[in-house]
């Protein structure tokens, strides 16, 4: 068993509780695809509808939940090049260029994350998807071109097999 | 690829507008049938076949990393004729949920998430074990990209 975690959202912490965490796995793989879904959630779980929708509302609110909607896979929707392009910036300058990298509109995921030198030199992460293996490669160097002399270093590694993907899933 | 020729215009507007800002309503494919000036069965039919068809992976929450657990990316250097079996091995743990193979001398890249730091580590070191190679250990230090969907190009 977790112990309960605070999520900071606007000025109130959100603490979320077994029934909060229950609705998440109820509806990891997507919501039930019937007139009343959270009714159906409601039931898996032992609460009411009205419950659910209480609840859910909250954790959206307070950034535990991001968004709900369709999830477009898309590999099948033909967007075939995918390139996790990574980058050396300084560690004083990662959090501005994140910024404006993770707000290009063919970045889907932009992180920072730790090196691990000599094996690995790069801290910043952006994920980038084009309809072909060379559509993303320009969007790379699109990137490179943005960042200029803040590029020490980088790399973009094309995916070319997905082995799994599935939904987050929480232990418990 | 022109994959946009497989979708109509109400497929399309599925897609695109609805990848946030789902009802949280008690007949939410109404509303959704509402705004599309449909009907709420022509609604679910359609997500149902584009579920079905893969063009959409599921329609539900967007959890943000690290709000009910712990996670992180981690890499493997395997050379080339232990790929298959090690990529089956990684995939095997439930608490992988991505594994990508990429071109690089790192080419196998998956996340692990777990209910907390101990764990994930645990699965790191596990498979350490097994495959007799040192994953790199990648974790989140920040995120700078919200997650709010991805516009999709129509042809």
């Amino acid at each position: 068993m977790m112990a309960a975690a605070a999520i900071l959202g606007g000025t109130r912490p959100l603490v979320l509780d077994g029934i909060d965490r229950a609705i998440v796995r109820a509806t990891q793989a997507g919501l039930p695809l019937t007139a009343a879904p959270y009714r159906a959630i409601g039931e898996a779980v032992g609460i009411s509808e009205a419950e659910v929708i209480r609840r859910m509302t909250a954790m959206l609110e307070h950034g535990v939940i991001r968004r709900i909607g369709a999830v477009p896979n898309h590999y099948r929707l033909g967007y075939r090049g995918n390139a996790m392009s990574v980058w050396d910036v300084s560690n004083d300058r990662v959090e501005a260029i994140g910024e404006k990298i993770g707000a290009l509109d063919f970045v889907s995921h932009c992180y920072w994350r730790p090196r691990h030198p000599p094996l690995w030199p790069y801290n910043l992460f952006a994920m980038v998807h084009g309809r072909t293996r060379d559509e993303a490669m320009e969007k790379v160097a699109r990137i490179a071109e943005i960042l200029g002399t803040e590029d020490r270093g980088h790399d973009a590694l094309l995916s070319s097999r997905i082995l799994k993907k599935t939904g987050l899933r929480i232990a418990g | 690829m022109d994959c946009g020729s497989t979708y109509d215009t109400l497929d399309r507007r599925l897609l695109d507008e609805f990848q946030r800002g789902f009802p949280l309503t008690e007949r939410p494919f109404a509303d959704l049938a509402e705004r599309l000036q449909t009907g709420e069965g022509e609604v679910i039919e359609r997500l149902r076949r584009l579920k079905e068809e893969g063009a959409v992976s599921r329609v539900g929450a967007v959890v943000a990393p690290h709000a009910l657990g712990r996670s992180t990316l981690a890499a493997l250097a395997v050379p080339a004729e232990r790929l298959d079996e090690i990529a089956e091995l990684v995939s095997g743990y439930h608490e992988v949920n991505h594994n990508y193979e990429r071109e690089h001398r790192f080419n196998l890249w998956f996340v692990v998430t777990a209910e907390d730091e101990d764990a994930v580590a645990a699965v790191l070191d596990d498979i350490a074990r097994r495959t007799g190679l040192e994953p790199l250990d990648l974790p989140l230090l920040e995120p700078f990209h919200l997650d709010l969907g991805f516009a999709l190009q129509w042809r």
